[in-house]
């Protein structure tokens, strides 16, 4: 390389006359303001939860509904795919705003709207300049209690998603989240993330329409609106705006999944990949469990963050991957721990058998009194910076309340987190983190994988 | 928009310092930039840059290999380092007792990174990991950013992959590393910024302590990295093997965002006119009207705007269905942009983009990591971190006949085609699909 003509070896740039320097100690941890909050249920069923929080002049709204397919399997139904073409069509018409003037009222008022849908809910995220909360919460008012869903854009939005759900279905991380949903719950509409393309093409005006008169409901919803003003006048705006907001029933929420249990992992093909997925997954504790800040602090130490065994071992000590995590996923009445690594073909099987051998680990070498502070000062700090914008704050918080709790839980979260001992991690680690606990699906080259992943067992191949 | 208090000084190693004091939440951001991007790299090392970047974070003479890492997250903090074409920046984020620590870190590693034979080999099968992902496994990968400037450009510095090949990462040497760190990684060639909960005395004293002793060093003299744009329309093909769908990506020069800045502004409004939201140009007549895309974009930068030097690059980018031509495409773009040149745009879409801005701009400073990357790279790159806070009332600024003028400017005859194919026909790729589905 076109050096300089002189420089110092990489040996003399690693050392000083000094010598290694001392690490300061932490100082002292002001503590965050306490937070304005009211958390109240409207007389139609719709709960409001309003945070004061001034950073910026600026406003962050997230509506969620329950949407679940009333039916107990996907096989047969079409829930899946009205409520895709609902969500990327409920904000293009009303009686008396086009698409384009439900743009330009936002865009006037710096904000934006966007609607999804997954198995679980419709959700609206949207935000603006504190100036423009009254037009964000009426163009949500209008959608909501007059989307007229126009032919033409129903038509267009239909054909655009069989092109995007094409687009999608090419990415890795999507064969391998949809594989590893069927292989885990089957036909059960949780697994179900994305129609397919000809029963999105059969989905007509009328269908979605249909399915929004039943099921885009206040009751069972809830709406998280933080921003630069008082929180009781946040509940009166949003009353104002979304009090006449009705309907029969309650928003639906998906019944529980299968629980997960271990097994093999399923090696699903894909000719001439480079690099392979591997997806595991285990049974996890919900939030309200007692024993989930121990799993919380567990899931750290395993792979929950740079400083866990797997990043260190996989990625810093071997070079098998780029990333590599683990995490919890929260489920319909439970939750899963996710395991997650993407590998070169050549070094899949190694790694897959380094994967295992820390789950395995978790139980036998439990986690040491340092590897359990660090993961509980990691935690109760990154709640912190997570937390200290204000959409990070909303967003945090609309989680939560989809998984019925409030804003007590995540206040009273750090002091939970300083509770647990290492002997509460060291049991969750044996139970939950065993090998014999964990499933999942590898997707990548099979041609290449097969002769490593039979000799290393516990792999099912095509 | 108030501005924000910052205060700024110099050490006498050269090392620059911005302080952006904020004291709603009890949270610090610290970044450290360095004025070396992939635009520096020599022929022969594509990739070295960022496989430099990260070799910053496995150890240093205070601390083992794995113990930045621990330090940061123990002490509650989240922290990375990303590498773009003329700059390279470190950050932390963590509560706000752990300033301290976060400072010592950055200094630590500038004073004394170890560089070891064993770490380098490690982190080219990390990087080489990190480009499969992103790149050779992964539909779309690098377009436009990798795909696109080996075709508007000519010289080496701005057409090569800044990723780098795998032949270039495997031949770096421990030497390599120690040469390009003493020549790029003097204080005096880097920008600190410290942003949110502090005190400004105090973190000012904290600074010296730690980063006063780091020896100054020559700062390198910087290129020019200035070459003339494109005679006429240059075009070049992409085959992607895992692509569903055909792609286009169009280039062209834009004015330099360090000596005309206000120019380079006009392109930002028009890409908001061109793509920002369903009444944009572009997403009506492409999307909606048409129907011949599935999706489209428009911006100044390969990186996002304002994160590069000269020169920089306008990129308008479109997925579309096998059954339209590229060069439909290309004809409603061009037709778009000869409108958008004759009659201007009107009031009320500048006045759309411009308060889009000034909520996106509010939105950036309220997450921490984004307003002190902000404000380092806008300092490092323009001297200049109030470019961030005055951006809103610059786009506010931006006249009609402006737009219509960088409407005009981009030119068919002066401007670089991409054309991204798929390696598999309809027909076999949908057969491949269904394949996919019964082995699943």
């Amino acid at each position: 390389m076109s050096a300089p003509t002189k420089h110092r070896s990489a040996e003399e740039i690693g050392r000083t006359a000094l010598g290694p320097r001392p690490f300061p100690e932490l100082g002292e941890q002001r503590a965050a303001a306490d937070m304005e909050t009211v958390d109240t249920t409207l007389a139609n069923g719709l709960r409001v939860i309003a945070v004061r929080r001034s950073s910026v002049p600026m406003v962050e709204v997230r509506l969620r509904i329950p949407f679940g397919d009333p039916a107990s399997s996907s096989v047969g139904s079409t829930h899946s795919a009205r409520a895709e073409v609902l969500a990327n069509t409920i904000l293009t018409g009303t009686a008396t705003r086009s698409r384009v003037d439900v743009d330009t009222e936002l865009a006037l008022v710096g904000g934006e709207l966007d609607a999804v849908v997954d198995p679980e809910r419709l959700a609206f995220s949207g935000n603006a300049l504190m100036s423009g909360f009254d037009t964000v919460l009426d163009v949500l008012r209008d959608v909501l209690t007059g989307a007229t869903y126009p032919a033409g854009e129903v038509e267009r939005e239909r054909a655009r998603l069989v092109e995007r759900i094409r687009l999608a279905r090419s990415q890795p991380n999507v064969i391998a989240r949809e594989a590893l949903q069927r292989h885990l719950y089957g036909d059960h509409p949780f697994a179900k993330e994305m129609p397919e393309a000809d029963e999105v093409a059969a989905v007509s005006q009328e269908d979605v329409r249909a399915l929004h008169s039943t099921a885009v409901l206040p009751r069972g919803s809830v709406i998280v609106v933080v921003g630069d003003m008082e929180p009781d006048a946040a509940v009166r705006a949003v009353e104002g705006a979304l009090g006449g907001w009705t309907g029969e029933g309650t928003a639906v929420t998906l019944s529980p999944l299968p629980v997960v249990q271990g097994g093999d992992v399923v090696l699903v093909h894909r000719p001439g990949a480079v690099q392979s997925q591997i997806r595991l997954a285990g049974r996890g504790l919900v939030r309200t469990d007692e024993r989930y800040p121990a799993m919380q602090l567990a899931n750290l130490v395993y792979g929950g963050f740079f400083s866990s065994r797997l990043v260190e071992n996989i990625r810093e000590d071997k070079g098998y991957t780029y990333s590599a995590r683990s995490h919890s996923e929260f489920t319909p009445g439970g939750a899963t721990l996710l395991v997650d690594a993407d590998t070169a073909s050549e070094v899949t099987a190694a790694a897959l058998l380094e994967t295992r051998y820390e789950l395995g680990r978790m139980g036998l070498v439990p986690p040491s009194e340092s590897e359990v502070d660090t993961a509980r000062r990691y935690a109760i700090g990154s709640l912190l910076t997570a937390t200290s914008s204000q959409g990070g704050l909303a967003s945090f918080l609309m989680n939560l309340a989809g998984l019925g709790l409030d804003i007590e839980w995540f206040t009273g979260h750090p002091r939970r987190l300083a509770a647990v001992t290492v002997e509460q991690v060291a049991a969750v680690a044996l139970e939950f983190f065993a090998p014999t606990a964990f499933t999942g699906v590898l997707v990548g080259d099979a041609d290449l994988l097969a002769p490593q992943l039979r000799a290393l067992g516990g792999v099912t191949l095509p | 928009m108030a501005l924000p208090e910052l205060h700024r000084f110099t050490l006498p190693n050269g090392l620059r310092v911005v302080l952006a004091p904020d004291r709603s939440a009890p949270v610090v951001g610290v970044s450290v930039h360095y004025d070396v991007g992939f635009r520096s790299e020599p022929e022969g090392r594509t990739g070295f840059a960022h496989l430099f970047e990260h070799l910053m974070f496995q150890g240093s003479e205070s601390l083992e290999k794995l113990a930045h890492f621990r330090h940061v997250q123990s002490s509650g903090g989240t922290f990375n380092g990303s590498t773009h074409p003329d700059y390279t920046d470190y950050y932390q984020v963590l509560p706000s007792a752990a300033l301290e620590r976060a400072l010592f870190l950055e200094a630590d590693r500038m004073r004394a990174p170890k560089i070891t034979e064993e770490n380098l080999r490690n982190q080219i099968d990390v990087v080489k990991e990190e480009i499969r992902l992103n790149v050779l496994n992964r539909p779309y990968g690098g377009f436009p950013w990798i795909l696109l400037p080996p075709v508007l450009f000519q010289t080496f510095p701005n057409a090569h992959n800044g990723y780098g090949d795998f032949t270039d990462l495997e031949n770096a040497t421990v030497d390599d590393c120690a040469a390009f760190f003493d020549t790029y990684y003097a204080p005096g060639n880097a920008v600190l910024t410290v942003a949110g909960d502090f005190d400004p005395e105090g973190a000012k004293a904290l600074v010296e302590k730690h980063f006063g002793d780091v020896p100054a060093r020559p700062v390198p003299v910087r290129p020019s990295f200035a070459e003339a744009a494109p005679k006429g329309e240059i075009r070049a093909e992409h085959t992607d093997k895992h692509a569903p769908m055909p792609a286009i990506a169009l280039g062209y020069r834009i004015p330099d965002p360090v000596t005309e800045v206000d120019a380079y502004l006009s392109y930002l409004v028009l890409a908001g006119v061109l793509t920002d939201g369903d009444g944009s140009r572009l997403q009506q007549r492409l999307v909606h009207q048409d129907a011949i895309v599935v999706d489209v974009g428009a911006g100044c930068g390969l990186f996002g705007p304002l994160e590069a030097r000269d020169p920089d690059t306008f990129s308008i980018t479109a997925i579309h269905p096998p059954e339209i031509t590229s060069e439909q495409v290309i004809a409603a773009v061009d037709e778009e942009l000869l409108r958008l040149a004759e009659e201007g745009p009107s009031e009320q879409e500048l006045a759309k983009v411009t308060a889009r801005w000034v909520s996106t701009m509010h939105r950036e400073h309220d997450r921490l990591t984004s307003r002190t990357l902000g404000l380092g790279s806008a300092e490092l790159l323009f001297g200049q971190a109030e470019l961030l806070y005055e951006l809103p009332a610059k786009l506010a600024a931006v006249t009609t006949d402006e737009v219509a003028a960088a409407a005009k400017a981009l030119r068919p005859d002066a401007r670089a085609v991409l054309l991204l194919k798929p390696a598999q026909s309809v027909e076999e790729n949908e057969t491949a699909q269904t394949a996919d589905g019964g082995t699943e």
